[in-house]
């Protein structure tokens, strides 16, 4: 398959609340939480950034990266489970936003935590069907969790948009592979603010076997090992599941070290291993292999292959690295942090 | 704001579109069919502004209007942007970041809303250089 990543592009706001300020409000032990999610602290939106200015920024970054003419963009997909409307796509206001109208097609996806990397898969074919130029998906989110919930120790915000195209390739997507199931591990009805779980549930029979499946699938499909992979990157709703499913597929902890960013970040659901990803770019030298699977909830995942290409160096600066962009965080008490989420009511 | 006012000047305010006229060299934001200066012998065409600037004046906004009482205390100031023209509009920052002459650039957010079940506008706002 010819058809990769031309450009990236992320973005974190920079609020930050830590995981001791949620666990004191709600009297709970704030280092056996740490111990049990391996997170320290989660990014917060600012009061007025939502899915859709996160998206925008991230495509800007992206765009500006690599110096991408935003007309030859032929197709926009923003994945996201916090679109602001329920009908109105995100991204629509997106592709005006990054001055990628009129000629283009665009439409939102949902798939829990997953619908940043359906967009890169619709991506690839769009491309390698030679129906499109460049092709733009985009994972952004700002997660609810209620008040209390297990949820709103991770559940976080920030977004990461990728450029798919055939030329000037920063890494080829050398294969992919997809793992579904019907599986109710977690989900939000339509007009509910926060979204329910199965608990437990949603480890071994929800993450665990679709990552794993996903994973094992494309290494057959591919004939290759772990061991062939300079770097690889799960879905991370906390630190300790993929860093356990990497032990499961036979990954060390230094192939996942770069893009583990959800112990600084939390889990930015549709960004989140959109953003291990970034992370893992922003470090990698041509010719690093890279290995993705996300997982979404209800229940699947995308597995991908990376190969990454001497384009890297020419735009790695042309845009705030992952790095960059979760220093100097502004950290903020739950109140504030209450607030922000819009979880008081006016 | 109504929502075809809103979006009628939508590309506008997302993008900072103004205009150019060819015939002075003046650049003009928001857009203008006519240069003040040139009147009818204007040479306008579409110009998008780089997005960068610095602050000219603020004030700190602890009362604001209905629409905008979430977002109180806020900054409300007037940014000149690097080719000339100024314009009002929120900067993002800590209180005690904010000073005559400092460097911005744009951002995109939210503008307000009408309701829960209304419109939401987009557009520019103004961040630290640094940031």
């Amino acid at each position: 398959m010819s058809v990769g990543i031309v450009s990236y592009g992320a973005y974190i706001p920079r609020y930050r609340i830590r995981v001791e300020e949620i666990a004191k409000v709600w009297g709970a032990n704030p280092n056996s939480i740490i111990d049990g999610l391996m997170v320290y602290e989660k990014s917060v939106p600012d009061l007025d950034e939502d899915t859709i200015t996160i998206a925008v920024e991230a495509a800007r970054h992206a765009i500006n990266r690599a110096g991408i003419d935003p007309q030859e963009i032929g197709a926009l997909y923003t994945g996201s489970e916090s679109h602001p409307y329920a009908v109105k796509p995100s991204s629509t206001v997106v592709a005006e936003a990054i001055g990628a109208t009129p000629s283009l097609t665009v439409a939102d996806y949902e798939f829990a935590c997953k619908a940043g990397t359906a967009a890169i898969q619709t991506c690839m074919g769009m491309v390698d069907a030679g129906m499109i130029k460049l092709g733009m998906a985009i994972g952004a989110d700002v997660a609810q969790g209620a008040p209390g919930d297990a949820l709103e120790y991770t559940a976080a915000a920030g977004g990461v948009a990728y450029a798919i195209g055939k030329n000037d390739l920063v890494a080829n997507i050398e294969s992919t592979y997809s793992f579904t199931t019907d599986t109710p591990d977690f989900w939000r009805r339509e007009g509910m603010p926060y979204p329910e779980h199965g608990g437990r549930f949603t480890g071994e029979p929800g993450y665990f076997k679709h990552v794993t499946s996903a994973a094992q699938g494309l290494l057959e499909k591919m004939g290759t090992k772990p061991s062939d992979y300079d770097y690889a990157i799960f879905h991370q709703p906390n630190g300790k599941f993929p860093t356990r499913a990497a032990k499961m597929l036979g990954f060390n902890s230094d192939q996942i070290k770069p893009g583990l960013v959800v112990t600084r970040l939390g889990n930015t659901y549709s960004g989140s291993c959109m953003m291990g990803l970034a992370a893992t770019l922003d470090i990698a030298k041509a010719g690093d292999r890279i290995f993705m699977t996300s997982f979404g909830s209800g229940a699947g995942s995308d597995s991908f292959s990376f190969t990454v290409t001497d384009r890297i160096e020419e735009i790695r600066n042309g845009a705030p690295s992952v790095e960059t962009l979760m220093a100097n965080p502004i950290y903020i008490d739950y109140a504030t942090y209450a607030r922000h989420k819009n979880k008081i009511k006016l | 704001m109504s929502v075809p006012r809103f979006w009628r000047r939508l590309k506008n305010i997302y993008n900072l579109i103004g205009t150019h006229c060819k015939k002075c060299g003046s650049f003009l934001y928001p857009p203008r069919n006519m240069c003040p200066k040139c009147r009818r012998n204007s040479m306008t065409v579409p110009f998008k502004f780089k997005g960068t600037g610095e602050v000219l004046t603020y004030t700190i906004i602890h009362t604001g209007a209905k629409d905008y009482t979430k977002l109180t205390p806020y900054i409300l100031a007037i940014i000149k942007l690097d080719e000339g023209p100024q314009l009002t509009s929120q900067v993002i920052c800590d209180h005690s970041q904010i000073c005559i002459g400092m460097k911005v650039k744009a951002a995109f957010r939210k503008l307000g809303e009408e309701s829960e079940k209304g419109m939401i506008y987009y557009g520019t706002k103004f961040v630290p250089m640094e940031v």
